[in-house]
Order: C-alpha cells, then sequence, then structure tokens
C-alpha cells in the first residue's frame, strides 16, 4: 500500500524507495546513489548542528563521490527517525546520527525499537554537561548552589532543561537523588530556549550543553558550576571571566557523585556489510581530521573520544544499561516496558 | 549615531558585486521555495546551507536570509491565486487574498500583499537598526506565561469576531485542538492519541492539514461547481500597480498597527503566524469595512501580511543578540551561524560588526531587490488563472502533493493531505468556518506547552498569569478582545438609555 501510494503520486520519491533493496556488496563499498543522513531530532538542536557541518566538510573536501542530504525526522521524539533507520534493511543509503534519545526515547514511549535493531558505525564525540545558574545569582560555587536548594521549601528551586524524560531531565533527577533535595523541572523545546530562561530567570538553574550556553556565559549572563564528566574539559583558551572550559571544576571534585555524557555517533541501518560499515567508518576519520570539524569541537567544548567496532558496541550497551537503570528509578518508564 | 556610521559601513559590505549578485539569486531561489507548499523556508534555507559554505560568511548569510525574504514573498502567491497557503503565516493571507483573485482582482492582491510585506519588513529591520540593544532585553521577560498569555490574546482576538454561529465556530476549534494534541506530548514524554500507530508519531503537521483543508478542499469545490475558475477574467497590465498603490496609503493605519503587532511578536519571540492571526483580527474589528472581510477586502490581505513580515525580520533580532530563534527558519540560519565560527549571541555585535551590520544592510537591500523583482512578475503571476482549470488542477494536486510530501518525506502524509481534503470539504458545505480550525492546529500545542510550563513553575496556581504587570496587561487585553462584541453591544445599550431618558 505504502509502495502503491508513493509509486501514483510521487514517481521520483517511489524509485528511491523501490531501488532501495539488495545492492550486492562488492569489495571496497561505495555509494552509488545520495546518502542520507537521519537526524532524529529538530532543526537548529544540537545533532543537527553537528549533521549539517558534516555535510558541509564533506561537500568542501569533496570527501564523497555522492551527495550526502541531512533529512530531520524529529517526530515522537525522534522516534520517527530510529523507526525510519530500522526499517531500512539492507540500505547502505542511509544513516543515523543519534543522541541520548536512542534509549531514551524507546524507554519512555515504549515505541518497538531497541539499538541493536540497527548497525553501530562510529562514535564521532562525546557531549557534555555543565550546572549553569545565573551570572547575577550569589552562588559562586557548587556547595553554595546546593545549600540554596537545601534551604528553599522543596520544589520550589526551578531546573530548565530539554525534552521530557530525556537526558536533561535524567541529570535533574540525579542531582536531586544526590542533594536529597526535590527540583520543579520544567522542559523546553530547544536547548537555546533553555539558556534563554535561565538569562531572564525564569528557572534557576540548567543543564545545558556548553554550545547551547557559551555564548550567554560569554555574554557574561550565566555562570558555570560545575561539568559532570570524569575529568574537565580539556580546552584551556579563555572563555569568559579569566576562564575557559578547562576551570571549570567536575561536579564529582565538588561533591555531587553525577557522571554523564552524551553519546554523539553514527548507526547505520539492519544488515550493514562490513564492506559498507568500514567504509563510513573511513569517511568520518576524513571528516574528524578537517579543521572545521576542530573548530566545532573546540566551540562546543565537546570530548573528542572516537570509537568504533566492538569497543562502540560494548560502549553503547553499558550506556543502554545505565539509562534503564537510572529511568526506572526516575519512574520514567513507559507501561508495559 | 555610532549604529548609523556602522550602518553604512555594512551598506559598503552588501553592495559590492557579488553580494549584490548572491542577494538576487537569493530572492529568486527564495520566491520558488516560498511558492511550492511544504517546501516552506526552513527546509529551503536547510537545503541550501551547504552551498553557502564556500563563501565567506558575511555572503553566505546574506544569501540565506535573501533566501528568507524570498520565501516570505512567495508564501503569498500560491495563497492568493489557489488558496494554498505554502507558509504558516500566509494562512491569513488567504482570507481576503483568495476571494479577490476570485473576483478578479488577483493583481491588486498580490500587489497590496507584497508591498506591504516590504512594509512591515522595512519597518522591522528600521526598528532593529535603531533600538536593537533596548529590544533584545524585553525579549528576556518573556518566560512561559508571557507566552501563554500571547497566544491567549492570538485566540482571543480572533475568537471574537467570528461571523458563522458561536457553536461552530467553537466546535471547529476544538477539533483543531484535538488534532493538536496527536503525538509526543512534551511535558510528559508521553506519546498522546496515537493508538499505537508509528505513523502519527509526527502528530498532524499543520502544513499537511493546511494544504488539504484549504487547497484539495477548494479544488473539491470548484470541481462540483462545474470546473471553472471564477478570476478568469484577470487582465494582465503592469498599470494595475501602480493603481493600487495610489490607493493603499489611506490604509496607513491598519498598516502601522499591523507593522507595531508584528514587532512584538517578532521579538518576543511568538514569530509570525499570530502575529498574522492578530493583526487580521484586529483588523477586522476596528476597520470601518469590518464587514466586508473575508469576501475580498483589500485592508484584509494588508493586516496579515505586514505584520507577518515585521515578525518575520523582528525575529531575527532575539536570534542574533539572544541566540533564540523567532522561527524555524531563523533556528536554520543560526546553525548556519555556529558553523561559520560566529557564536550569536551579547556579544555578537561587539565582536562582529561587520558581519552584523553588513546583514543589517542586506536585509535593507534585500527587501527592496525583492519587492522590485516579486512586483515585476505581478501580471505573470495573475496570468496563471487564465490557465483553464482543467489543466491547471492536476497540476496544483501535484504541487500540493510534492509539498506534503516534501514535509517529512513521508508517503503517509500525501494520504493524510487527500483526507483532509475531504474534511475540508465537508467542513464547508456545513458551514463550518476553517479558520479557527487552523489556529487551534498552529497554536493549539505551542499554548499547551506553555499554560502547563506556566503552572509547573507556578505549582498549580493560576496566579501566575496575573504575576506581574506585563503579562497581566497581555491577559486583560485578550479577555478585552473576548468579549468585545458583548462590551460593545453593552456600551450601545447604555447610550440608548441616556438618550431615552
Amino acid at each position: 500500500m505504502k509502495h502503491l501510494g508513493s509509486c501514483l503520486t510521487l514517481a521520483a520519491a517511489a524509485s528511491i524507495l523501490c531501488l532501495g533493496a539488495s545492492l550486492p556488496a562488492s569489495a571496497a563499498w561505495e555509494p552509488t546513489r545520495p546518502v542520507e543522513l537521519i537526524v532524529p531530532a529538530g532543526t537548529g538542536g544540537g545533532a543537527d548542528q553537528m549533521a549539517r557541518t558534516i555535510q558541509g566538510i564533506i561537500t568542501k573536501h569533496s570527501l564523497m563521490k555522492q551527495p550526502l542530504v541531512v533529512i530531520n525526522k524529529s517526530g515522537g521524539a525522534g522516534g520517527e527517525g530510529f523507526l525510519d533507520v530500522k526499517s531500512a534493511n539492507n540500505n547502505p543509503h542511509k544513516i543515523i546520527i543519534t543522541l541520548s534519545n536512542l534509549f531514551t526515547t524507546p524507554l519512555a514511549t515504549g515505541i518497538p525499537f531497541n539499538w541493536k535493531d540497527l548497525t553501530p558505525v562510529a562514535m564521532l564525540a562525546l557531549d557534555e554537561f555543565v550546572l549553569w545558574v545565573n551570572a547575577d545569582k550569589p552562588y559562586k560555587t557548587v556547595k553554595e548552589y546546593i545549600d540554596a536548594v537545601k534551604a528553599a521549601p522543596a520544589g520550589t528551586i526551578k531546573m530548565g532543561g530539554t525534552g521530557s524524560k530525556q537526558e536533561d531531565q535524567i541529570i535533574t533527577v540525579a542531582l536531586e537523588k544526590a542533594i536529597g533535595s526535590k527540583f520543579t523541572y520544567i522542559p523546553y523545546k530547544g536547548g537555546g530556549e533553555v539558556a534563554v530562561q535561565l538569562v531572564g530567570q525564569h528557572v534557576d538553574s540548567t543543564v545545558n550543553n556548553p554550545i547551547e550556553a557559551v555564548a550567554q556565559w560569554r555574554g557574561g549572563k550565566v555562570r558555570p558550576l560545575c561539568v559532570f564528566d570524569s575529568k574537565p574539559m580539556a580546552y584551556d583558551e579563555q572563555v569568559a571571566d579569566g576562564k575557559g572550559w578547562k576551570d571549570i571544576p567536575t561536579c564529582k571534585s565538588q561533591g555531587l557523585d553525577i557522571e554523564y555524557v552524551m553519546l554523539r555517533g553514527i548507526f547505520m541501518g539492519p544488515k550493514a556489510t562490513k564492506d559498507q560499515i568500514d567504509y563510513y567508518v573511513e569517511l568520518f576519520k576524513k571528516v574528524r581530521a578537517t579543521p572545521e570539524w576542530q573548530d566545532l569541537m573546540k566551540s562546543g567544548a565537546f570530548n573528542t573520544t572516537f570509537m568504533t567496532g566492538s569497543e562502540y558496541a560494548g560502549w553503547v550497551g553499558t550506556e543502554e544499561k545505565r539509562h534503564e537503570t537510572l529511568m526506572k528509578e526516575a519512574g520514567f518508564l513507559a507501561q508495559g516496558n | 549615531m555610532e549604529e548609523i556610521a556602522n550602518l553604512f559601513q555594512g551598506f559598503a559590505v552588501a553592495l559590492q558585486p557579488f553580494n549584490i549578485a548572491v542577494m538576487v539569486l537569493g530572492i529568486v531561489l527564495g520566491v520558488i521555495i516560498g511558492v511550492l507548499p511544504g517546501l516552506g523556508g526552513a527546509n529551503g534555507v536547510a537545503i541550501l546551507l551547504p552551498l553557502t559554505f564556500s563563501m565567506p560568511p558575511t555572503s553566505a548569510i546574506i544569501m540565506l536570509s535573501c533566501i528568507y525574504w524570498g520565501a516570505l514573498f512567495g508564501g503569498a502567491i500560491t495563497s492568493i491565486l489557489f488558496n494554498i497557503p505554502g507558509e504558516p503565516w500566509s494562512v491569513a493571507t488567504t482570507f481576503d487574498g483568495y476571494p479577490m483573485a476570485q473576483q478578479g482582482k488577483a493583481a491588486e492582491a498580490l500587489t497590496a500583499a507584497f508591498t506591504s510585506s516590504f512594509v512591515g519588513a522595512l519597518f522591522a529591520v528600521v526598528m532593529i537598526t535603531l533600538v536593537a540593544p533596548l529590544v533584545a532585553g524585553f525579549a528576556l521577560r518573556f518566560g512561559p506565561a508571557e507566552k501563554f498569555a500571547v497566544y491567549f490574546l492570538a485566540f482571543c482576538s480572533f475568537v471574537g469576531l467570528s461571523k458563522e454561529p458561536p457553536f461552530k465556530t467553537i466546535a471547529a476549534m476544538m477539533i483543531g485542538f484535538a488534532l493538536a494534541a496527536v503525538g509526543l506530548d512534551s511535558i510528559t514524554g508521553q506519546l498522546r492519541l496515537t493508538f499505537g500507530s508509528t505513523e502519527l508519531l509526527n502528530g498532524f503537521d499543520f502544513l499537511i492539514a493546511v494544504i488539504g483543508l484549504f487547497g484539495l478542499g477548494e479544488i473539491f469545490l470548484t470541481m462540483e461547481e462545474g470546473l471553472r475558475f471564477q478570476g478568469g477574467k484577470a487582465k494582465i497590465d503592469l498599470r494595475v500597480v501602480l493603481r493600487t498603490w495610489m490607493s493603499l496609503p489611506q490604509y496607513w493605519m491598519t498598516s502601522l498597527r499591523s507593522c507595531v503587532i508584528g514587532c512584538w511578536m517578532g521579538v518576543t519571540p511568538a514569530g509570525a503566524t499570530p502575529a498574522s492571526f492578530m493583526s487580521y483580527g484586529i483588523a477586522k474589528r476596528v476597520s470601518k469595512n469590518g464587514n466586508n472581510f473575508g469576501k475580498g477586502e483589500i485592508e484584509g490581505v494588508i493586516a496579515p501580511e505586514t505584520a507577518a513580515h515585521a515578525a518575520g525580520t523582528a525575529a531575527l533580532l532575539p536570534m542574533l543578540s539572544l541566540g533564540v530563534p523567532g522561527s524555524p527558519t531563523a533556528a536554520v540560519l543560526l546553525g548556519g551561524l555556529l558553523i561559520w565560527g560566529l557564536q550569536p549571541g551579547p556579544m555578537l555585535f561587539v565582536e562582529q560588526k561587520e558581519f552584523v551590520w553588513g546583514l543589517i544592510a542586506s536585509m535593507y537591500l534585500g527587501n527592496l531587490v525583492g519587492l522590485i523583482i516579486v512586483l515585476t512578475c505581478v501580471p505573470v503571476f495573475a496570468a496563471i488563472l487564465r490557465v483553464p482549470f482543467s489543466i491547471i488542477a492536476p497540476l496544483i494536486l501535484v504541487l500540493c502533493a510534492i509539498g506534503a510530501y516534501s514535509v517529512h518525506n513521508s508517503t503517509f502524509d500525501v494520504v493524510m493531505m487527500l483526507v483532509f481534503g475531504i474534511i475540508g470539504y465537508a467542513l464547508k458545505k456545513c458551514n463550518y468556518p476553517l479558520a479557527p480550525l487552523v489556529l487551534a492546529i498552529v497554536l493549539g500545542d505551542k499554548a499547551e506547552e506553555a499554560f502547563r510550563q506556566s503552572l509547573l513553575g507556578s505549582q498549580g496556581s493560576l496566579g501566575i498569569f496575573f504575576s506581574n504587570t506585563l503579562v497581566s496587561s497581555i491577559m486583560i487585553l485578550g479577555l478585552i478582545a473576548l468579549f468585545w462584541s458583548v462590551i460593545q453591544n453593552g456600551f450601545t445599550r447604555l447610550r440608548t438609555r441616556t438618550a431615552a431618558a
């Protein structure tokens, strides 16, 4: 029915769909038609920015003979994009860039998807999370902030974040557990909006990614307190108030034993062959070597860990278990899961 | 005065031959994108973004923002000619633009729409030039409660005026709200009303609904009426542009009001769509020709178009100065800025003067170039209506299908569009107004989100909507708009009573 409808109304699109199946895998595979890079999030967000930068780098340095097309499929917290790639059996011309919703969306909504339905290609980077407060507020350290949260009646301190039952709220719940007090979590559509709500003092703190809040930090509007990683970020260039990303202490060193980083990685559809995976791994190695990629990493203070193959799959497996535990404790699992 | 000096420097940048060429190319591409329903400004800019990576950042952003202007202009064309809004903010333009086209006044409607767009955008650019820092600060005061108040005002200023029976208006609006609720609930992260179907994960996209309800519904009606396009006798004459221009100055009050509404909505940033609806609603209420609205009144084209463009332009201000996009297209432009290593935010105006003022100067020039290009094409656009309906109807259908498909690259959407077309036809036959339904689909989930965010923050107390002067005054304006006809009746009765006594 789906194919019939598309062939009737849209011959061009249908031909792409119908041709999708079964291309014989030969040695040193290469794409034979345009490659779709699916973004399971809206335009303008972190994953979208990264995907479009990759597209720009590949175009500018002619790293592929076929064009790369970025397509946003953000419906159902990204579920639309994951299901699309899951159904792309034997279609090596469709890849997807993921964020934490790879785990959180199926757990929270119960849609029929698991990352094992896809073929892992490569981890491109890890995105950091930083605890931010408004610069006009008196708290200068994590301890001062925690004391203020504890002193306030439970639920009166507002934490702003991106999405519901996703990474920002998971960190918030972990914070509540560590502090022993309650926040009121307010979900917004995008990270940039969250940062501005903090500047306007409509929320009291956020756990924005560096790239989402850096502009406000440089403008002297927000203040970073700590980073949710095992070690400080690697970038020592000065950003604001004579401080760089490296000067932000880890939350653990400040008495908040919480670590959370977010995957920025590439997956393919089911049943990809080794040649096809190798092609994309090599491609992304070339992308990572370009100065444009280095600039993006620096501006967003990314953790530049790169992984492929079984090491990558192992990492994703561990993260999945961790998310399941975290979300179960927070009561975020969909009924029937 | 430093701003003026900077602006002239900006003009010097924007007037380089390469940048002018880029500007014209951007406008033409933008108009094409705007005409294709579904492709839309945001998608168009996203698709063309990689093209610009090899250019210097200033030229690149000039090209992208010109695509944006072009799409804003282009959205009006299909709204007026075929009743198919290419962009959400063009919906209100169809209310009077399409009846005008049916009466053979397509050229007048197009001229009015393009000129109003230009006026609105120009007003917003002047505002950006003069008061950028002040206005940017105002946007920060908008939390969830203030945003909800703005949506509330948009609904109220639109609902109170409907000529259809209130019951039908409310029924249509409730259908819209129900459709808007489908998909992921952003507050709880749960799926709603999808009934286990993975196709409904995304909810009903506004564009699919509008292409179906307005575009297809209209084609079905025309088919029933005997395959005739009533606008076929449109004259092709460039003089009609001048004639229309002569008549425009008398609507200066509507224009000015719409400019202010647009700028306000763009900066807050609620966006161009509520601005266009609100402006149309208020114009209908206060204009002395108010009763003709919906039957082909030129003022009903001027009001929404002016406001939409003032808002679309003003939306770039919070993007540049705060890093918050006021529209989906602005969000893609924002992504572009980051790729060129330009960090939007409070420091952009300080650190990247040449870029910012080059962009602002290109807004002036881009709009002017855009206006000249689209105005010279008015006769051509209007002439499309002279093509026999039996030829153009299948073309429109194909265009609609492509548009619906390209929103999410999904064939399911094409089927949904057909379903909406049938619904639109049925509702029109039963005299249910479509506008409140569409308004609810566009703004319903946003209003709901803002409402629930506010209540989360206030721990469930409704007092938050009257907690400071800003939010209270917007809410009270909304209530006045909602009960306007009652208040007016009351006054009239009071006056007659005093006169009698």
